[in-house]
């Protein structure tokens, strides 16, 4: 979690919004710090927390965390993380062994016509509050990568059928959060990522686009951020709020600054 | 030259690999036990060397182990081929395990292709050398005392650059390298066997034969970590030659909208779960430039650690731009892996460019060449003027830079 950040987000650990429906995208850069923030954000503000890790390992994301401050292996123990690990959950679909129960989320991989239906059923499971009722505020889902669901071979009607029931049951039910990776450019030739991504800035309700320096390559700014806050009835904002600024990502930490006002250059 | 003979066993020891522990004495431990592996503290990552020294440096010290490189082969395919036979031969040396799979060439011939290294011969010179500087250096201090107190910097550089092994393009490996190694090669047109009973997964059928093939080698020699290696844990190098290609049974490369578009991303997947549970590393070449849907090298880009790009001048009018007149081609790093950290490595610059020096193959950062006549004659100083214009026109991102101001 970045503190700075979550400043410049108007969030608050204590108390965070509910119902509502991030949209991360990385133009031409590698914007994975955005779902470690929100992953460590959503865990230290006591929410039970969906993730569904399809691009990395397992360990990639506990060791970040660890950096973070924040311990992945004991969230799961406690309950609070529920997990999906796609490298490994897809073995068993990739080499033969159909039936086990674990791999069901990514049954559709096997090209038997099955839809992500399987993988909306394990989120909903895995965020429905539990009978004796447990102490976990809001339930978050994450979704890191939605891109990689394409490439598995879904449709993009599938892929936004499966956001959709999501929204449905973690937005407007469960009054909880959603937080969707994504990447797009605008010179990519990738229609259907494209089309998802605008299907998703269409109704999400804050969207965070990283892009990489349009000048190229610095060793001081990494990137920039822009921050557009949708316009909701709710808050009676006529406009949406946009906010741009730069970043720099240290060892354990980010850094944001207003644009060209890097301590480099000054 | 007494090691190379002696072969096999000693191997570990007795060639004087440039991957030694950085931190000996303090943590590391139980990842460095492995030959020819250099633990990187700092991300808890176990990095090997891709044959090029040079590269090496480039991509932040190594490959990590459990990662694609992936190439992006030139337009001849010629230099791509260079990388893959350098990796190859670096695992040789190292004592790793290898896994070659091709559809154009027995893997046997490969093998017996790859460059031959400059063993300790050369690293020897190397040291003595530094060390007759440092002794001369030493001695004639005293007339420059002010400089007495600076530390010498050249013999710093020499022991950080001395990662990986160099080869020698001109000379095969020595058939006595080879014989030690344990390898398994995959040739698609030998492997004729139908496999009915395992799941195509929508996948081209050479994929699927392939993935089956690597996954059966991961887990009975036990590189999956789940069963125990038999004799000392090692580590497997996997190298795949032009995938994609038609000879692969899939259609990239000859219609915009193939049969089926998911069959190489899901194959990357598949693979991408495998390495990453496993100790193994894998270096693939691709054509990308014949695959006609773009969308598809965009998703591949996604699916992959390590790219690198080759671009020759071989046939382009960049051949004999007097610019370019000491490199061979460009070499784009488009992209790094961030893993187990929030930042990555990257490297100061991005033009680099590589040549055959010799019999080496060489990265390096791309500048004019020096200008070492007296009397520059105006023209020639336009000429170079020109091609600068070309050179910064070639990078995409100065292109718009011109339009587009950061900060």
């Amino acid at each position: 979690m970045f503190a700075q950040l979550t400043e410049l987000l108007a969030d608050f650990v204590e108390r965070p919004e509910q119902g509502k429906l991030t949209l991360l995208v990385s133009t031409k850069t590698d914007a994975s710090f955005l779902v470690h923030h929100f992953l460590s954000f959503y865990l230290k503000a006591g929410c039970k927390v969906c993730f569904l890790a399809l691009l990395q390992s397992f360990s990639h994301y506990s060791i970040v965390a660890q950096k973070l401050g924040l311990s992945l292996t004991t969230a799961k123990e406690r309950g609070q993380l529920v997990f999906l690990e796609g490298l490994k959950v897809s073995h068993d679909i990739f080499f033969g062994k159909q039936q086990s129960l674990e791999s069901r989320p990514f049954q559709f991989i096997s090209g038997d016509g099955s839809n992500l239906k399987a993988l909306y059923e394990f989120v909903q499971t895995a965020l429905s509050p539990a009978v004796g009722g447990d102490s976990w505020k809001c339930p978050v889902l994450i979704v890191d990568d939605l891109s990689v669901l394409l490439s598995l071979g879904a449709r993009p009607t599938d892929v936004l059928d499966f956001i959709h029931y999501c929204r449905v049951t973690v937005n407007s039910l469960l009054k909880g959060n959603m937080v969707v990776m994504e990447h797009s450019s605008d010179d990519s030739e990738d229609e259907e990522n494209e089309l998802l991504v605008r299907a998703l800035r269409h109704q999400s309700n804050r969207i965070l686009w990283a892009e990489g320096l349009a000048t190229g390559f610095c060793k001081d700014v990494h990137g920039q951020l822009t921050i557009i806050h949708r316009s909701s009835w709710e808050k009676k904002a006529e406009k949406d709020l946009l906010q741009v600024y730069q970043y720099k990502i240290q060892d354990k930490n980010v850094t944001f600054f207003a644009r060209g006002m890097s301590a480099a250059v000054l | 030259m007494a090691a190379l003979a002696t072969g096999g066993p000693v191997r570990s020891e007795g060639v004087p690999t440039s991957f030694q522990r950085k931190g000996a004495a303090g943590g590391g431990g139980r990842l460095a036990v492995l030959p020819g592996t250099r633990p990187s503290l700092r991300r808890g990552q176990l990095l090997l060397s891709s044959g090029i020294p040079s590269l090496d440096s480039v991509l932040g010290g190594g490959l990590a182990i459990g990662t694609l490189l992936l190439i992006e082969e030139d337009a001849y395919g010629i230099y791509s081929n260079l990388l893959f036979k350098h990796f190859l031969a670096e695992g040789i040396v190292c004592g790793h395990n290898l896994f070659i799979a091709s559809a154009k060439e027995e893997p046997a011939d490969i093998l017996k292709e790859l460059p031959s290294p400059f063993l300790n011969t050369v690293s020897a010179m190397e040291e003595a050398t530094a060390m007759k500087c440092k002794q001369d250096s030493q001695e004639s201090m005293k007339i420059a005392w002010r400089y007495q107190n600076i530390p010498k910097l050249e013999v710093t550089q020499m022991t950080s650059s001395k990662c990986g092994h160099y080869f020698d393009l001109s000379k095969p490996l020595a058939s006595e390298l080879r014989q030690n190694i344990g390898w398994h090669g995959f040739f698609l047109p030998e492997e004729t066997t139908l496999c009915h009973d395992i799941s195509s997964c929508n996948m081209a059928s050479g994929y699927t034969r392939l993935l089956h093939s690597i996954q059966k080698v991961i887990y009975q020699e036990g590189f999956g970590g789940s069963t125990p290696q038999k004799k000392q844990r090692n580590i497997l190098r996997i190298g795949i030659q032009n995938l994609g290609s038609v000879l692969w049974d899939d259609d990239i490369c000859c219609n915009e909208n193939p049969q089926n578009i998911y069959s190489l991303t899901r194959f990357l997947y598949a693979l991408r779960g495998l390495l990453r549970t496993s100790l193994s590393a894998c270096i693939i070449t691709i054509p990308s430039h014949l695959i006609q849907n773009k969308a598809i090298m965009e998703r591949v880009t996604n699916l992959s650690d390590t790219i690198v790009g080759l671009e020759s001048f071989m046939g382009s009018e960049r051949e004999t731009n007097p610019l370019y007149k000491d490199y061979h081609g460009l070499i784009h790093i488009r992209q790094i892996p961030w893993l187990n950290s929030l930042i990555c490595n990257v490297s100061d610059t991005k033009d680099l460019a590589f040549r055959l020096k010799g019999k080496l193959f060489i990265i390096e950062r791309l500048h004019l060449p020096p200008d070492l006549s007296d009397t520059v004659s105006r023209t020639s100083k336009q000429d170079l003027a020109e091609s600068t214009k070309l050179l910064s026109s070639g990078c995409s991102a100065m292109a718009i830079g011109k339009k587009h101001l950061d900060f």
